[in-house]
């Protein structure tokens, strides 16, 4: 029983509600029964094509064998950072980093070079299409989760590939906090949650409070490179091994025989949730590998990663200023909490019995869609309180770090610093704003530096300069200064350390432009379809009817033709010829229409006694 | 005091946390961004710049340190400093030779830092005490006088909290097992 009152009235707009996986994606909608998926899981892969027409999804995730130079996946692990941040990455996937990537990162997909947010952007598109087909109408608005311990480079990096795609996007939810919705929607009003994250690429430990629709994030931890991914590089770089020394060749290097033995790997450690044991199975040409694995061994591999997770949620209970006893609930999302060794170590933290009942994959995005639900008004009750998962600061003198906004502030959040000159004459001081939770500016992860200008010359401290730092409810920053002494404002322009600058984006967005033409030409004849397919259907229904009897040969004849000419325009891409196949049909099957029509009318009138009075 | 007016609040330096919380959850539901997201861009900004306030300002009053602090510095009283409370001297130097000893790998020093912690905490607690009583004193008759106590009060608080949170450190970085 759903414990919040859904109420749609007169609305008919949909904002959708989009899980952006590393692994895979998802996008979902609230409707009158709740929230629900909407088509299928889409693989978070894009590939470009030869003909330079940029593909994403199951058919790209197709071609991470057949054309691995010219397809991406994991792309999610590269959002927002900088090529000196992603040299672990780089080791272990097979990232084609371009030429001129020292500022903004840029990836070789075949000919084309691509941003992590425009690669992002194919996939949401993706999402955007599907979900337009399933709902019949446009969709330009979403709510868009990330994991809860995203920088604030990495949330701009995930907007931007909204904006990219042609998606509004009203609000970025942490991961944790949507699945808590979720849950709570469904399940429970009260009391502690703890939500135990694990994806493919991302850690995520999160706890809240329920009480009355408020879901209140206490506290919020976790590790951004840390997910099934890393389980997979560790079976990986085993089973290498043992190839180079049963086949006597390193295969490292062919990316094709990677993909094979990557995905061979998967299935066994997806089988190893549910058997004692799997077989690495790997067909390369006519050469054959094969491993047996059982799950003690498995375990024993897998102990160091998943431990790894449990200081988060240590320093996690801790922040919350709560003890593991005294949480009520937790509740597993991402595909990793399938694996036992993950869950029993949950269970032994917590000391209970973790929420399995729930599908891992997809809850996330069923939270979305609850959040999206609030945004558009039709969720009453329910409000969610999110924290920002780390400290903003400052930097002072001798490359010390000021903190201002202490991670696991609730959001919006905000704190004004005040600055002066500190020589005569000083007409601009120099602003380094980081995050983290390190002592020393280089241990912590530069945002943006800027310059206050303009400060009329005057001695050394005697300038009043007050600048307020706004993070907002989707835990990104802006910043204002204020000269108090002028009585000037100014809004600074934050210009990210690393990541896409705004005319960046907006080239990006034109660019985007004739993919929206075709997004939308792509829409119009997918709509026409829909309508062909129905239009058939009920013709050849009513073929069967006797009322098709009373038609005269030549009538249909008409009929038969106009059907065929519909299904040879069918496949082709001009949506006005189908529609007007559509019409013709319509036409030539009015006189039938109207005749099981008088049949029905009749029947209906059958026995019906009619008084005139 | 804008914290007091964000949760229509008279400035006192006692509050009642439930009080507090209701008050802060009543208007987060009215104010919350979620709740203007069809609204115009101007009330957007508005809902956005209330509940950035909002949030702040329960971060800060429901901590009665902080809450102090804020109440403080809005009335132009800098609290911000550390004092070593002079009667404290003597332990602090003890205490700090013992810090060196366990750095340097000797771990006979522990019972003498645990016990030096226990005894601070029992001293951060009496001061947090003392805090409550001041703030009564203060909102049943306000005078300077009160608050300069406050302040010092605030001020050797902060230089037992720093030492408790140091012994804590170096007890948990050089731990023997």
């Amino acid at each position: 029983m759903s414990t919040l009152q859904i109420d749609f009235g007169q609305s008919k707009s949909h904002i959708v509600g989009i899980d952006l996986g590393t692994t895979n994606s998802l996008v979902s909608v609230l409707d009158l029964t709740g929230p629900r998926i909407l088509s299928g899981i889409v693989p978070s892969v894009v590939s470009v094509l030869p003909t330079g027409e940029v593909i994403a999804g199951a058919e790209a995730r197709e071609r991470l064998v057949t054309n691995p130079e010219s397809t991406v996946y994991s792309a999610k692990r590269l959002m927002g950072r900088g090529v000196a941040d992603i040299q672990d990455e780089l080791k272990l996937f097979p990232f084609h980093i371009a030429p001129g990537s020292e500022t903004v990162l840029k990836l070789q997909l075949g000919d084309k070079i691509m941003t992590p947010p425009e690669i992002a952007a194919h996939v949401l598109r993706k999402l955007k299409l599907d979900a337009e087909e399933v709902l019949g109408g446009p969709v330009d608005q979403a709510v868009i989760t990330v994991p809860a311990y995203f920088n604030d480079a990495q949330r701009q990096a995930t907007k931007d590939a909204g904006r990219i795609a042609g998606l509004e996007v009203l609000r970025l939810v942490n991961e944790p906090t949507a699945a808590a919705l979720a849950y709570g929607l469904d399940k429970r009003n009260q009391g502690l949650i703890a939500v135990y994250d694990f994806g493919g690429g991302t850690f995520d430990i999160s706890i809240l409070r329920l009480h009355d629709g408020i879901f209140e994030v206490l506290a919020t931890n976790g590790d951004t490179h840390l997910g099934g991914d890393d389980i997979d590089n560790l079976l990986l770089q085993i089973a290498l091994e043992d190839i180079q020394s049963e086949w006597g060749e390193d295969i490292s290097g062919k990316q094709d025989a990677i993909q094979l033995l990557r995905r061979a790997v998967i299935l066994a450690k997806e089988a190893l949730s549910f058997a004692p044991a799997a077989t690495i199975d790997l067909q390369y040409g006519d050469r054959v590998y094969q491993r047996e694995i059982n799950l003690e061994i498995f375990n024993r591999l897998i102990e160091p990663i998943v431990e790894r997770t449990l200081a988060p949620c240590r320093s996690c209970i801790a922040d919350a200023g709560v003890s593991a006893e005294q949480i009520d609930e937790v509740v597993m999302v991402g595909g990793s909490t399938r694996i036992p060794l993950v869950r029993s170590a949950v269970e032994r933290l917590f000391k209970k019995r973790p929420h399995t009942e729930l599908n891992p994959d997809e809850v996330v995005a069923l939270g979305a869609a609850v959040q999206a639900g609030i945004l558009g008004g039709h969720v009453d009750d329910a409000l969610l309180l999110d924290v920002t998962p780390l400290s903003l600061g400052i930097e002072t003198m001798g490359g010390l770090v000021s903190k201002l906004i202490h991670r696991n502030s609730t959001i919006p959040a905000s704190e004004t610093e005040l600055f002066t000159t500190g020589v005569d004459g000083q007409t601009n001081v120099l602003i380094h704003v980081v995050q983290g939770e390190r002592e020393l500016v280089k241990d912590c992860r530069s945002l943006a530096r800027f310059d206050l200008k303009g400060i009329p010359p005057m001695p050394a401290g005697m300038a009043r300069i007050q600048v307020r730092f706004l993070i907002d409810a989707n835990g990104i920053l802006s910043v204002t200064a204020k000269d108090l002494r002028a009585g000037t404002e100014q809004t600074v322009e934050v210009k990210p350390s690393y990541g896409l600058n705004d005319e960046q984006v907006e080239a990006m967005i034109l660019e985007s432009y004739d993919k929206a033409e075709e997004d939308l030409k792509e829409r119009q004849v997918r709509e026409a379809r829909v309508e062909a397919d129905a239009v058939v259907g009920a013709t050849n229904k009513a073929r069967e009817d006797a009322a098709f009897n009373c038609l005269s040969q030549e009538e249909r004849d008409a009929i038969d033709r106009a059907i065929n000419e519909l299904m040879v325009v069918y496949h082709g891409d001009d949506h006005l010829l189908i529609r007007a196949k559509i019409e013709q049909i319509d036409e030539v099957t009015q006189k039938l229409a109207e005749i099981i029509m008088n049949v029905a009318v009749g029947k209906a009138l059958e026995g019906t006694h009619i008084d005139a009075n | 005091m804008k914290f007091y007016e964000a949760l229509d609040l008279v400035p006192t330096l006692a509050l009642d946390l439930d009080d507090l919380k209701k008050r802060f959850y009543d208007r987060s539901r009215q104010w919350h961004p979620d709740r203007f997201s069809r609204a115009s861009a101007a009330e957007q900004d508005q809902a956005l710049e209330m509940t950035a306030i909002l949030n702040d300002a329960f971060r800060t009053l429901r901590d009665p340190v902080a809450r102090a602090e804020y109440f403080l510095k809005e009335r132009g009283l800098d609290s911000s400093r550390t004092e070593a409370p002079p009667e404290l001297l003597e332990e602090v130097f003890e205490l700090n030779m013992a810090l060196e000893e366990l750095r340097d790998g000797d771990q006979s020093a522990r019972g003498q830092l645990v016990e030096a912690r226990d005894r601070f905490g029992a001293m951060l607690r009496s001061s947090d005490d003392q805090l409550t009583d001041i703030f009564s004193q203060f909102d049943f008759s306000p005078s300077d006088d009160t608050l300069n106590t406050l302040r010092a009060t605030l001020n050797r608080r902060r230089y037992i909290a720093n030492l408790v949170r140091d012994v804590d450190k170096e007890l948990h970085v050089h731990s023997a097992n």
